[in-house]
């Protein structure tokens, strides 16, 4: 009895329980459908993660932080006075693999002012013409700041799309693009020119979805338009969106003589990245900062590096316990499957018992009837495998609704593949012990059974 | 040599501390193209030698020869090819596969000895053509009569030439006009060379065959029908015990 007829014969059977074969089917369909979901899910937010990473400026970037000063220096905590400048100067000077670095001094508590429009942005920074490098910006309108700007203390400001879209109207609403360049904004009161604007930051999935909608008709919607809030959207684009940078300089002056000393306005930095020249030159690059902000801060160790690999790694750590817990899941209810498919096949031979025996007084070998069961128990994981993976393409599109745009699931080859794959071993699985029960089936038996 | 021999057969049963010889100590012998009929009341042990002669069963005791090959120490994987090839069955109840068609029914054997596909169709038509039944090919053995169904099924004992077929009350589930048409065709078969052992309670039907076995409390009592074995073939007495009485 070849494979082709066995397998055909298995069909048959199934076929000729429709409505059974479906129930049982539907512990593998539910199953393989939970695992390419569970998949997809984290697919996209491995996919999110990666743009977040990269929106927040690279895997070589690296944050100097500030810290507590430690223990056995707690005496001389007085003088440790923070990140400035000098600090910045002095990595330029002497930590020659030290790439590029980036002084921050933010302005907090920020409003943006224009006629009746306000907006708050995400961060409103003093920066250096490094910063564009740094995080990753690109500037798609006007200029940046020049060393002028900074000497001088200008007040120009370079901005993100999103405050514009706020300030001028978005090109959504107003159906253009508007490039402010040379318009006059308030930053708490203060006039301000805007002199440059970056591109739109958005993830591949919002790229999609904003050319879908402009090549649909505009809906005009009754009533006031609503912002559309932090929900939607990958945080990470949204924030660099709302960004405003103006040089170094114009931040400290302008901003910060409330809080100073002696009369020189508060010189400390909120932030200070660090790009070292190569990855493989990481740990040295480090170690020379180190050894230079030592010297600075008269040994007082009251900061610490964290480097976007400690990211990468904590991001691929989340990746695999997702998919660990998830695929475990998914096995679960998909091992739960073969127990239906295992007790139908049990169900099945107590009803074919007398069939059997008719076929082994003709001549089927133990060896025939297994075959037969176990290809009808693998048949159906299969069919319902199938079944599963067209399920889960409308599984996976509901979740899309549901989820948000930056982790919008993506259905991966593999996971299909690992999902029928598992089915099938699950079918035979299942199989085994039903078909090793109707192969030792006596003959004599069999055919008596009423 | 005989197409069977069976020598000092015992089939053994325990149920529990009690021990039941289902068949004790029984010597047989069918030639080729014999036509014999075994007989005896229910639980006098004729299904367990039916059982044995067809492979189905192995005797606790004893030898057994079929067609020349010693069946007794066979693995079921054997017996499961003995029966394939050289064994038809033919039951009271028909057991045709209500699921498949006739020749379906037909080509069951056939796809167990791994025949091809069309040359197991045309098999199974022409052994259906053989028992009147060509024209019913596609029906379901539920859409057919009795009598019909048990011409499939002997269509089905035929169709992968046996050396020897065995009949189990064949017509015990069929009026007595359609027993007769059943037991004819039998006869048929037997004048075209086949061999035929037919298992019966009743001594009616027993007396179309020329020879006649009977089993009593699973020892054998040989009888022979003289009327209907004169008008056939002389029949030699073969068994051990007998010639010793005699």
């Amino acid at each position: 009895m070849n494979l082709f007829t066995t397998i055909f014969v298995g069909l048959k059977e199934v076929w000729a329980h429709k409505f059974r074969s479906l129930l049982t089917m539907l512990g593998i369909i539910l199953g393989v459908a939970s695992l390419v979901g569970m998949a997809a899910i984290i697919k996209g937010m491995e996919n999110g993660m990666r743009e977040t990473m990269v929106a927040m400026g690279g895997a070589d970037k690296v944050l100097l932080e500030q810290q507590e000063v430690p223990s056995e220096q707690e005496h001389l905590a007085d003088q440790a006075r923070g990140r400035t400048m000098t600090d910045v100067f002095a990595l330029r000077e002497s930590a020659p693999l030290i790439r590029l670095i980036s002084p921050e001094m933010e302005v907090r508590n920020v409003t943006l002012t224009r006629g009746d429009k306000m907006v708050s942005p995400s961060e409103c920074v003093g920066v250096w013409p490094a910063v564009l490098d740094m995080n990753l910006h690109t500037l798609q309108y006007g200029r940046f700041f020049t060393s002028l700007d900074e000497e001088n203390a200008n007040a120009v400001c370079v901005i993100g799309t999103a405050i514009r879209d706020e300030l001028f109207g978005s090109p959504e609403r107003v159906g253009r693009e508007i490039v402010p360049l040379g318009e006059l904004i308030f930053i708490n009161s203060q006039p301000f020119t805007i002199v440059g604007m970056f591109e739109h930051y958005e993830g591949e999935q919002e790229k999609k979805q904003r050319e879908q909608a402009r090549k649909q008709p505009q809906v005009q919607a009754a009533g006031p338009s609503r912002a559309r809030g932090w929900g939607r959207g990958n945080w990470a684009f949204t924030r660099k969106n709302l960004t405003v940078y103006m040089p170094l300089n114009t931040a400290w002056l302008r901003f910060r003589a409330a809080a100073g000393q002696d009369g020189v306005p508060d010189p400390r930095l909120s932030d200070i990245d660090l790009k070292v020249a190569s990855l493989e030159e990481l740990e040295t690059g480090l170690q020379q900062a180190r050894n230079v902000l030592m010297s600075t801060r008269r040994g007082i160790e009251d900061f610490n590096f964290r480097t976007q690999e400690n990211q990468l790694d904590t991001i691929n750590q989340q990746i695999r316990n997702a998919r660990m817990s998830g695929g475990i899941i998914a096995a679960i209810s998909l091992l739960v499957g073969g127990i239906g498919i295992m007790n139908i096949m049990l169900a099945s031979i107590n009803e074919r018992i007398r069939e059997i025996g008719i076929c082994k007084a003709v001549g089927a070998t133990g060896l025939a009837v297994f075959t037969q069961v176990l290809v009808e128990s693998v048949v159906i994981a299969l069919v319902g495998a199938l079944m599963g993976v067209g399920v889960s393409f409308g599984f996976v599109k509901v979740l899309g609704q549901i989820a948000p745009t930056a982790n919008s699931p993506v259905i991966t080859p593999i996971a299909m593949m690992v999902a029928v794959a598992f089915s099938a071993a699950v079918g035979i699985i299942a199989g085994l012990f039903p078909a090793v029960k109707a192969a030792k089936l006596d003959p004599i038996q069999a055919l008596r059974y009423e | 040599m005989s197409l069977v021999e069976l020598r000092n057969v015992s089939k053994i049963y325990r149920l529990g501390e009690e021990e039941i010889r289902a068949l004790d100590d029984v010597s047989l012998d069918i030639d080729e193209g014999e036509f014999i009929s075994i007989i005896g009341p229910s639980g006098s042990g004729k299904s367990t030698l039916m059982h044995i002669l067809g492979c189905l069963d192995s005797p606790t005791r004893g030898t057994i020869k079929l067609d020349g090959v010693m069946i007794h120490d066979a693995s079921a994987r054997q017996l499961a090819t003995m029966r394939n090839r050289k064994i038809g069955f033919v039951f009271q109840f028909f057991n045709l596969l209500p699921k498949l068609s006739v020749v379906q029914n037909v080509e069951l054997p056939m796809i167990y000895s791994g025949v091809s596909g069309r040359e197991r169709r045309e098999r199974a038509m022409a052994s259906l053509e053989a028992v009147g039944m060509a024209n019913r090919a596609k029906h379901r053995p539920s859409q057919l009569s009795g009598g019909q169904q048990q011409r499939a099924a002997i269509a089905r004992a035929l169709v992968n030439g046996p050396k020897i077929v065995f009949a189990d009350e064949p017509t015990g589930n069929l009026d007595s006009h359609t027993g007769e048409a059943i037991l004819s065709l039998f006869r048929k078969l037997s004048t075209e060379g086949r061999t035929i052992v037919l298992v019966t309670h009743d001594p009616e039907i027993a007396a179309v065959t020329p020879r006649r076995i009977e089993i009593r409390d699973g020892k054998i009592a040989e009888k022979v029908d003289l009327t209907l074995a004169g008008l056939d073939r002389p029949h030699v007495v073969r068994s051990p015990e007998d010639k010793l009485a005699s």
